[in-house]
């Protein structure tokens, strides 16, 4: 949890931090679920149905997060719990990462910088990369974050196609019905949509064999899109061209046959990861727990 | 392998390669089906005596790399009036030597700009959200062991500086941009046709932005354009992303602030005495290192051969040439 936002909680609640009495939780519970009032999660952990039946005086979830897999929402409406996320604040940030990831990948940028930092260069020039302007680029969801990925890649002169439920009528980018479809026309596919029951595995071994042994999956999305499995065995046997990846289906275990590839960068789910965006998020998580209180409106409210 | 030669080579207008033995781009069959190509290299006969005979024929002739082509050097090719370079940078040229003698210089600069200006937004997002050093991090099994991972820096809202707004500097201008930055520039001279706010000298830009982007030709006037009084200006935070020539920074100083903390980070693309880079960057994760590879790429070699026939092509048919170096 990020210490700013744990300072700024303590400030102004009475602040239980769940993580320090991980042993003895069932009497920690006990003890204080009665006067428990809200719930901060995290891209982590957030709030299950279980957390949920133990704390009967429970009025809201704030996550600071915009994905909501960890909250079982069901139970918060049918319960009439609010629950709040961080939206819009991070959503520059994960697509700059996935346009970083991108140029990461095609650019061998990490392979090259690996290469100086071993000495390598004295022996020999390095070999060519790939370009990335120009590229055709596939997005999976939208969204926010989807919409934002569109937009840097367009400065890029690459040509912007999208898969999501339903056509959106405010875009001229090409609309796919079919992700598999999509996956066969671009060459750099993103996802970057919520993760649900009907996106769960959205990456599977028929749109990875679809994008192909050029193709470059770039996932900054949720681990569970992507049938992991596939994934490393389409890169192992040079099925897939490369893949940025920021998010993992194990958390933190990443697939460690992965580790001696070259055509892949893999970072540590940091897609929102800055000082400024943590703040900002910490500072909305703040703001909707404050208005809540005051009964005044919330600022992101989910439910 | 042998070339078959269809046509008569000594029909076809005469194009010099002037390269480095070591060093050849794969341009090769592609020019000689529409040049007679004087490659030394190539002919068993010794350096001097082949470049004597064919001078009096050498309306032409191509760089390949960074083969230096001085006034001595030109003092040999009496009759030489275009030099069609392969390279952006032009600081292996002996430019006032051309001029004097009437010879038309013409770069690569086009053919790179989206190669370069991709790799300068790849170095500075990688540099800020720190890819390179996190890929580190997460291939050397620390994840499961830390837990959390240093947090970056954002881009969006940033100030940033491009060091010479040419063909190069436009298309980052352009990328950086839908990032949400600020942009601001240096030039010789202000831009007419730009939107962007215009400082006379560096100094000021470094100490109005929170990025510069280096980016333009390294002549006498811009070496060592940025020093370290550059640096205290551009801050703690701040970030230098060099995609045109080492020579441009005071390397030593560069680094001194870097491992002093006086800038906070630096995406290297070259270095002034490549391939050598000082190996006190090497500990640092704050810094992303490439080996002058950004304008490396497939698509971008096939850029640069259109773009140099073309030049050529339009030289042999008294055609306006494509990309012509402005040489005052």
């Amino acid at each position: 949890m990020s210490e700013y936002l744990e300072n700024q909680l303590e400030n102004r609640f009475n602040l239980f931090k769940l993580w320090n009495h991980s042993s003895p939780k069932p009497d920690f519970l006990k003890t204080h679920s009665s006067s428990i009032k809200a719930v901060v999660g995290n891209t982590k952990i957030g709030a299950d149905a279980n957390m949920i039946d133990s704390l009967p005086n429970l009025e809201i979830v704030a996550s600071y997060s915009v994905g909501l897999d960890k909250i079982d929402l069901g139970k918060c409406k049918e319960k009439g719990i609010k629950v709040t996320n961080t939206p819009d604040v991070l959503t520059d940030d994960v697509a700059d990462l996935g346009i970083g990831l991108a140029l990461a990948v095609l650019r061998k940028i990490c392979v090259c910088d690996r290469f100086v930092r071993s000495g390598d260069w004295i022996n020999g020039d390095f070999a060519l990369a790939s370009k990335f302007s120009g590229k055709s680029v596939g997005i999976v969801g939208l969204g926010r974050i989807g919409s934002a990925i569109a937009k840097r890649a367009e400065a890029f002169n690459c040509s912007i196609s999208y898969h999501s439920r339903s056509k959106k009528p405010n875009t001229n980018y090409k609309y796919y019905s079919n992700i598999v479809d999509l996956a066969a026309d671009c060459q750099i596919l993103f996802v970057a949509c919520a993760l649900t029951e009907e996106t769960h595995h959205i990456i599977n071994r028929k749109v990875i064999d679809a994008l192909g042994p050029k193709g470059i999956l770039i996932n900054i999305g949720r681990g569970a899109h992507v049938d992991e499995p596939e994934l490393v065995s389409a890169l192992l046997e040079g099925r897939l061209g490369g893949a940025g990846l920021d998010v993992y289906e194990n958390e933190p275990n990443v697939p460690e046959q992965l580790f001696s590839l070259g055509n892949i960068v893999v970072v540590p789910h940091v897609g929102s990861d800055t000082e400024e965006t943590s703040k900002a998020m910490a500072d909305l998580v703040i703001s909707n727990l404050e208005a809540h209180f005051k009964c005044k409106p919330l600022l992101t409210p989910v439910l | 392998m042998a070339d078959k030669e269809t046509q008569q080579p000594e029909e076809l207008p005469v194009v010099f390669l002037h390269r480095p033995p070591s060093f050849i781009l794969p341009f090769g069959d592609h020019l000689r089906s529409q040049f007679h190509v004087l490659d030394p290299y190539e002919s068993p006969e010794p350096y001097d005596s082949f470049l004597a005979r064919h001078a009096p024929s050498i309306r032409a002739l191509m760089t390949m790399g960074p083969t230096l082509v001085s006034a001595e050097f030109l003092d040999r090719l009496p009759i030489l009036e275009l030099i069609v370079a392969t390279s952006a940078g032009l600081d292996h040229i002996d430019l006032p030597a051309c001029r004097s003698r009437g010879i038309v210089v013409t770069n690569a600069s086009p053919a790179f700009a989206e190669d370069v200006a991709d790799c300068a937004v790849g170095l500075l997002i990688d540099v800020l959200r720190r890819i390179s050093a996190a890929d580190r991090f997460v291939r050397g099994r620390m994840w499961p062991v830390k837990e959390t991972y240093p947090l970056g820096f954002k881009l969006g809202g940033k100030r940033v500086g491009i060091v010479g707004l040419g063909s190069i500097g436009s298309e980052v201008a352009k990328r950086l941009s839908a990032f949400g930055c600020t942009i601001a520039y240096t030039s010789r001279n202000k831009k007419q046709s730009v939107p962007f706010p215009f400082y006379a000298n560096v100094r000021d830009l470094a100490a109005n932005s929170d990025v510069l982007v280096l980016c333009c030709a390294l002549t006498k006037e811009t070496y060592h354009l940025v020093n370290k009084d550059v640096m205290v200006a551009l801050g703690k935070e701040g970030v230098i992303i060099n995609v045109g020539r080492g020579l441009l920074i005071n390397e030593k100083e560069l680094v001194q602030c870097l491992v002093g903390g006086e800038i906070g980070g630096a995406g290297l693309d070259v270095y002034e005495n490549e391939p050598n880079v000082p190996k006190e960057l090497f500990g640092l994760d704050n810094v992303v290192l490439s080996p002058h590879s950004a304008g490396g790429t497939p698509e971008g070699f096939e850029a640069v051969l259109q773009l140099t026939v073309g030049n050529l092509r339009a030289f042999f048919s008294n055609k306006p040439l494509v990309s012509v170096v402005s040489n005052e």
